[in-house]
């Protein structure tokens, strides 16, 4: 085949694009084939194909999109724990002249892939599948508002995924860090594929991201039940709201400053270079206009998690929920006003460092009034120390250390000693594994019954427990040691042996903490093979305060055989008080939603067109832009979107619950 | 959302008997509305890349040697009109008058296309002229905003012959109505949006 046709065809991916000479990435790459085809191989020889295809991949139901984002959070959680833990195992290693086990090239990827696949593809999807699964029962409605979007988003965010994963095996990833700086990330630094993976990975989970807080805005906004008046919303609801409203008001930022990165890189603009009048500051500035709601993002709705599971295993109404709604939304509104402590070293001078110094320490405010009302609502109440009540506690704990750091480093001349170090590395994995992910697993404790009908194993569940809070403060005390000392962030090797102690004790936390996860899968598959000891057929396990735990677990596809009326705050602990009695009779057809395959398909042509892009196959980009486009328009010419469950349907799923709820006596 | 009385002693009231419908299509309006917010933000991106490398022009070219404020005014005359005469069209849809509507429909394309295509022969002249997107961080950031917004110009019309299509195939049914109304937002939000172009980049660039 001529060179300039071969060139045409696969632009720049050659044979020696793909990484061969890393043996590393050759045994994970064999690992993971195999591991994939004996999926794929299982999937096949228990035709699960259809089933999977029919009932998950192409639905629409809100309750099985947020499980499937739960599972697409697990896979890439290993990934990124992976990353994490050969990082702690080469910097436990590389002193006295040892190189260490990785090269720099590798290394490097490995940092930035780290970063980005547990904020984007870890975290996201947790966060946003639980929302997704809970608001809507929690509101008493039947689906989201759009709930074709709601799929479609889903699948964006797998195609990111997708391209992540790609570049694990097809040409390398970003070097550059997780938010990719230019003008290090600028053509002239980076000239391979790494950015190029880095940017359309983003750009096609951004498209979904910000589609899913549009479609979760307007659900809260237009879909809640009859008497559910704003405040009267249950909190976790109300910490969606405030995400959503972030994720709406955040991610176009992102999307505009990553084009704008990718125009310098593909075009040859001057918007971040270093001559023709780039400012690469401004891409600092711009991407932490997106980056600081996005931590808040995060942490927003597993401060919703920490509320109910407070409220539900103290046997107590919230205190303060007003103070609690108040504090949500003004961090909603202060995480706005604090991007620029992320770089006081810029040198934007006192006036300005004082003025974000100071927001940044105005939003310990907020935080410590919901802190002091998670205390009160514990303070005498009856206390269940259940699996979601001790994550609980575990949070609560480390998060207030986490929160003290960062007001040490929202201090500018403080800032300028710790800035770039491994002190600052402690305090976001204090906050964000401290916060974020305590939280969600207390989540998926908590709302587990829900979603499957029995509970989770209490036993594996505590292993992993002790094995994650523990692994915790063993990884990243010696960090804050570390950073004290001033040993800056993302050093593959190091020259002072006395240092090595430290990095060996952070090595055994994420030991520890690998202990966590295999805990947690343990869990897992325990409790699937006991489900039937560990079964709830009240669909309320937890005597549950909120509208959630009054239909059936799992819920039916159509949530509420008729729609609640709500006269309380925890609705539903207001039902049972009032002696409320489950309706058996008089039900109508239910109107909802059809399924569809185009989310798969356009999602699919948008990694297709990602891939195009990034190795400069130009056919492939153009033909899938094509494609989806007019998939895209074809989808609008279908009008007939939705179906009735006939009222026999209703009765009969009814009726069966009947029949269970009077087996329980 | 209705409201329910609950009346005190009765037996409390916990569901609806009736199918409490949410109304198809309900939240798209709120829904259009937010997309076009998130919209707006990226275009507010590119507005504050412009002010902060507008002055930039690396010893290139400057507004005063590029813009012809003439061309400027017949384009924006352009976009105006296609907002109005897409007014026209939506006052003769609420009358159900199916042809008038398509026939304001096809006018409001035409000034769009006008639109679109002075914009790419000013675009031309000034590569031409050797004023690049490459030249100068100044001319980067002038041709992502007004080229972006060119963009949205493009998908506009392209959507509005969508609509076209399913017109006269389902006529102003319930939901075809819905959906001219959401492009009706969109482009009076790409008018609102060339407002700001024409002030911040083209005015207030020749003054400077």
């Amino acid at each position: 085949m001529p060179e300039s046709l071969t060139k045409f065809i696969f632009g720049r991916l050659t044979l020696e694009s793909l990484p061969l000479h890393e043996p590393i990435v050759v045994v994970t790459f064999i690992v993971v084939a195999l591991g994939g085809l004996a999926v794929l191989g299982a999937i096949t020889y228990f035709k699960l194909w259809g089933y999977l295809w029919r009932e998950w991949f192409t639905s629409v139901d809100h309750k099985k999109i947020g499980v499937m984002y739960m599972a697409l959070g697990l896979v890439m959680l290993l990934r990124g724990f992976s990353d994490a833990i050969m990082m702690r195992l080469q910097q436990a290693i590389a002193f006295n002249g040892s190189e260490g086990y990785l090269n720099a090239h590798h290394y490097d990827q490995i940092f930035t892939a780290h970063g980005v696949i547990m904020i984007f593809f870890v975290a996201m999807p947790f966060v946003t599948g639980l929302m997704n699964f809970v608001v809507p029962l929690q509101i008493g409605a039947r689906d989201v508002s759009f709930p074709f979007l709601n799929n479609f988003s889903f699948w964006m965010t797998v195609g990111g995924a997708i391209l992540v994963m790609a570049s694990l095996f097809v040409g390398e990833f970003a070097r550059t860090g997780w938010l990719a700086y230019p003008p290090l990330s600028g053509i002239d630094y980076s000239p391979d594929v790494g950015v190029d993976y880095y940017i359309w990975a983003l750009q096609v989970a951004g498209v979904g991201t910000t589609l899913s807080g549009i479609n979760l805005i307007c659900t809260i906004i237009k879909m809640r039940a009859p008497g559910m008046t704003m405040m009267r919303m249950p909190i976790f609801t109300w910490t969606s709201l405030c995400t959503n409203v972030l994720i709406v008001a955040s991610f176009p930022v992102l999307t505009a400053v990553l084009t704008l990165l990718a125009l310098d890189r593909y075009v040859g603009t001057n918007f971040f270079t270093n001559d023709f009048g780039g400012n690469p500051m401004m891409y600092v500035n711009l991407i932490w206009i997106w980056g600081h709601p996005e931590v808040y993002i995060l942490i927003l709705p597993l401060f919703g998690v920490f509320s109910e599971v407070t409220s539900t295993f103290s046997g107590k109404r919230l205190f303060g929920y007003t103070s609690m709604v108040y504090a949500t939304v003004v961090i909603t509104i202060l995480s706005y006003l604090v991007w620029l402590h992320h770089f006081f070293t810029m040198g934007s001078g006192a006036s300005v460092n004082s003025f974000f110094g100071i927001t940044t320490m105005i939003i310990s405010i907020p935080t410590g009034a919901k802190m002091f009302n998670w205390l009160f609502t514990m303070y005498r109440g009856r206390i269940r120390f259940e699996l979601p009540m001790m994550w609980t506690l575990a949070f609560m704990l480390t998060f207030v250390v986490g929160g003290m750091t960062g007001v040490l480093l929202a201090v500018p001349p403080a800032d300028f000693v710790l800035h770039n170090s491994l002190f600052l590395i402690a305090h976001f994995h204090n906050v964000i594994i401290g916060g974020v992910l305590f939280g969600l697993f207390a989540g998926i404790a908590y709302w587990w019954p829900k979603a499957f009908g029995f509970r989770l194993d209490p036993f594996w569940g505590k292993v992993s427990f002790w094995c994650w809070v523990l692994g915790f403060w063993f990884a990243f005390m010696p960090l804050y040691i570390l950073g004290l000392m001033g040993v800056t962030r993302r050093m593959r090797v190091f020259d002072d042996p006395s240092l090595q102690i430290w990095f060996v004790i952070a090595a055994f936390g994420a030991v520890l903490i690998a202990g966590g996860i295999a805990a947690f899968l343990v869990q897992i598959f325990v409790s699937i093979r006991r489900r039937e000891a560990l079964a709830d057929h009240t669909g309320d396990p937890w005597d549950g305060r909120t509208l959630e735990w009054s239909t059936s677990s799992p819920p039916p596809a159509y949530n509420f055989a008729f729609t609640p009326v709500i006269r309380d705050n925890d609705a539903w602990f207001d039902m049972k008080r009032a002696g409320y009695r489950r309706p058996l009779s008089g039900f109508k057809p239910i109107h909802m939603p059809k399924n569809t395959g185009t989310g798969v398909i356009l999602a699919a042509l948008s990694v297709a067109l990602g891939f195009g892009l990034i190795w400069y196959m130009w056919w492939l980009a153009a033909l899938s832009f094509v494609c989806l486009i007019a998939t895209a328009i074809g989808h609008t010419f279908n009008y007939h979107r939705d179906f009735d469950i006939p009222a026999a349907e209703v009765a009969q799923t009814e009726e069966a619950r009947t029949t269970l709820l009077a087996a329980q006596g | 959302m209705t409201s329910t009385a609950i009346t005190a002693g009765a037996e409390p009231v916990f569901h609806l008997e009736e199918e409490h419908a949410h109304a198809e299509g309900g939240s798209t309006m709120l829904g259009f509305w937010l997309y076009l917010m998130s919209d707006c933000l990226i275009f507010a991106m590119l507005f504050a890349a412009f002010g902060v490398l507008g002055g930039n022009y690396a010893a290139g070219p400057a507004p005063k040697d590029l813009f012809d404020l003439g061309l400027v005014a017949v384009n924006t005359t352009m976009l105006l009109l296609s907002s109005i005469t897409y007014g026209f069209a939506m006052l003769t849809m609420d009358k159900g008058r199916v042809g008038e509507t398509q026939s304001w429909l096809a006018v409001t394309m035409l000034f769009g296309l006008a639109f679109l295509s002075i914009e790419l022969y000013e675009f031309a002249h000034m590569i031409h002229e050797g004023a690049t997107p490459q030249r100068s961080a100044f001319l980067s950031s002038f041709f992502t905003l007004v080229g972006t917004h060119g963009l949205h110009v493009t998908f506009g019309i392209v959507w509005m012959v969508t609509l076209m299509v399913q017109v006269a195939r389902h006529g102003l049914i319930e939901a075809n109505r819905r959906r001219l109304m959401c492009l009706s937002m969109f482009w009076h939000f790409l008018d609102v949006v060339w407002i700001g172009v024409f002030t911040f980049v083209y005015l207030m660039g020749t003054l400077r």
